[in-house]
């Protein structure tokens, strides 16, 4: 907290802190009153007496229908959660291990092992995408949530392994070395040991890959072509635009609708995942 | 309940040799402290019998089995460490038992073997509660009674009190010691502080560079270092060296000579120090050998000394001297009143003088 006089804490503080806020949560306010605008007042022109960009004066939820009912919103929705904890799980798994292995095995070209992984994750996807094409299409698995699932965990395995590497450096090499004199094998220090004490990193590294296979576009947008296959990233931007027609209010809904989800595991975990990301093990 | 026998054992690691030919015998029942500066190879050799640690040539037995391949798991020990190692994310129940659950035992075994082992500790109280809750002393009872509940055949302690403030160390000393007694379990001790060394241990095993200097008894060491570093390492505070040069008279007894030291050896002492005449030696005299000198001191038994530092500690008072080229510590009684500067003569026990060749170190 900033000391000393009133004026320090809002020069230093307070108003820093609005702008932060407002800066943040200003494209949501904006999707909400979008969302909701009945076409009467979105399409005004600017300089009508009565052009109101920040707010709407009847709200409606005509948009919210129409992309309830005439799209097939509550589909992407279902493949989007689908594929996401899928990719997610899947990457969980592998990245525990790996992260295990990385931060405790010795073996012969563990340091070269971990920075390789980590260079697969700095190859931009607008470029992986690409072979990756070539490999769905070799596979027969075009245009099926397995082409995301088995392609998300390209860049989530690489970001799960690092993120718990480093939590499972931060916590003391003696609490494996006492459970495996207590009579534990590796596998079982592992798993009654040291995952139990880094559910915190677990926890934030499930969050941010689910985050990043909720929000995916580009692998969405190149290896799904039929609509009731979308997630709705692709979906609403595919379904909602129609040549130069934008269907603003439904295409500010879904927005809208699309990121609840990701809003709700964040601040269902949150206290975890700052754990995590602070890296405090308390012993 | 069982011997530990080390057989020429060593540890590199990438090209650097921590420990050298370290051969030990330890018996049943036992309790051996493993004593040395940081870097001395005692962690070691002790993660070594733990299993924690590879064995690059040698070999280590438990109760007649050499165990070099065996798995931590399987060698049947228990350690205490250094910062506890407690499981947080379980309670001091848990942590007691986790051990005992690893290995099968029933749930009613499990229950006894840990309210024992609570109620020697006295912790039975905090058998709910979690290690953050708990203060280091606890902690440290927690991570004992984590060993004890397992029965194991063998203690390993690596340096269990260094993380504790110096009135909890000396009480936990004495409350290992209790246990040790009560147990019987055969103990190796890790620590670099001598006093716990010379207190827990039934003997005491001094390591320097990866390399054993001495194996014995606590009074052994104190009484007869069989080198230099022993004797300057065991004691508190530690033993005066000088340089001195060992001088023949013509009529037979031997003198120690330098620029501020002219002492006669005592007759007992000479046989050994006669083939060193003309050579420079160390000299060493503990503090507690060294009084200011009265008058019925002989003069050939004391020598002049120039007050620096006065540290009063109450039941004596440690004064630091120079004598000639070399500042020296002297423990006398409490009752002298001596001031920084001050001029005083010193008399030493000659019945306790300890002399160590100029280049080997060792004893003479």
């Amino acid at each position: 907290m900033i000391e000393g006089a009133k004026w320090r804490r809002w020069i230093f503080f307070y108003i820093p802190l609005s702008a932060f806020i407002f800066t943040l949560l200003f494209p949501f306010y904006w999707m909400l009153v979008t969302a909701v605008r009945p076409d009467s007042e979105l399409y005004r022109p600017w300089n009508a007496p009565n052009y109101a960009p920040f707010w709407t004066a009847h709200p409606t939820l005509d948009h919210i229908r129409y992309l309830l009912q005439e799209t097939l919103f509550s589909t992407w929705m279902l493949n989007t959660l689908f594929i996401s904890i899928a990719a997610t799980l899947i990457s969980l798994f592998c990245g525990l291990l790996a992260g295990y292995a990385l931060s405790r095995l010795k073996f012969r070209f563990a340091g070269m092992l971990g920075t390789a992984i980590f260079i697969t994750y700095l190859v931009p996807q607008t470029l992986l995408f690409i072979p990756l094409a070539d490999i769905i299409r070799n596979f027969r698995l075009g245009d099926s949530p397995w082409a995301l699932i088995l392609t998300y965990p390209t860049f989530l395995i690489p970001f799960c392994t690092w993120l718990l590497m480093g939590y499972f450096k931060a916590i003391p090499r003696e609490l494996e070395e006492c459970a495996r004199i207590d009579g534990a094998a590796r596998w079982q220090a592992m798993l009654y040991i040291i995952f139990p004490i880094a559910v915190p990193g677990i926890l934030s590294a499930g969050i941010f890959a689910f985050t990043l296979s909720w929000n995916e576009f580009i692998y969405a947008l190149v290896f799904l072509s039929s609509p009731e296959e979308k997630t709705v990233s692709v979906g609403v931007t595919s379904e909602l635009i129609r040549g130069d027609v934008f269907y603003w209010g439904s295409l500010m809904a879904g927005a809208l609708l699309g990121s609840i989800p990701v809003a709700f595991v964040y601040s269902f975990f949150v206290e975890y995942y700052v754990a995590g990301l602070t890296g405090a093990v308390k012993g | 309940m069982a011997r530990v026998v080390i057989r020429n054992l060593n540890k590199t690691f990438d090209g650097f040799h921590a420990v050298k030919n370290v051969n030990l015998d330890i018996n049943d029942k036992e309790f051996v402290v493993l004593v040395g500066p940081s870097g001395c190879g005692k962690t070691t050799t002790l993660r070594m019998v733990a299993g924690l640690e590879s064995i690059s040539s040698g070999e280590i037995l438990i109760g007649d089995k050499v165990v070099n391949e065996l798995p931590p798991m399987d060698r049947d020990i228990a350690m205490v460490f250094q910062n506890y190692a407690l499981y947080p994310h379980m309670n001091v129940y848990d942590n007691m038992a986790f051990g005992l659950k690893m290995r099968r035992f029933g749930r009613p075994e499990i229950d006894a073997r840990v309210q024992a082992a609570a109620e020697i500790l006295g912790i039975q109280a905090q058998l709910q509660r979690k290690p953050r809750q708990l203060s280091g002393g606890q902690r440290q009872r927690v991570a004992l009674g984590r060993a004890i509940v397992r029965h194991p055949k063998v203690f390993l302690f690596d340096e269990p009190l260094s993380n504790l403030d110096a009135k909890l160390r000396v009480q936990m000393r004495v409350e290992i010691k209790k246990i040790h007694t009560r147990l019987g379990t055969t103990a190796i001790y890790v620590t670099h502080d001598q006093v716990e060394a010379m207190t827990l241990g039934d003997r005491v095993v001094v390591m320097k560079d990866g390399v054993v200097q001495q194996v014995g008894e606590p009074l052994e060491l104190y009484n007869a270092p069989a080198n230099r570093f022993v004797a300057g390492f065991i004691g508190s505070p530690a033993m005066n060296f000088a340089t001195v040069t060992i001088v023949a008279d013509a009529d037979g007894p031997l003198w120690a000579h330098n620029d501020g030291i002219h002492i006669r050896l005592p007759a007992e002492i000479t046989g050994r120090l006669r083939q060193h005449v003309g050579e420079a030696v160390t000299l060493g005299i503990r503090p507690e050998d060294l009084r200011v000198a009265s008058s019925s001191d002989p003069a050939d038994l004391a020598f002049d000394a120039v007050v620096e530092v006065v540290e009063k500690l109450g039941s004596e008072i440690l004064l630091d001297v120079k004598v000639g080229p070399s500042t020296m510590a002297a423990s006398v009684e409490p009752t002298v009143r001596a001031k920084v500067r001050d001029q005083l003569r010193l008399a030493l026990n000659p019945d306790r003088l300890y002399f160590f060749d100029g280049a080997s170190q060792a004893a003479i």
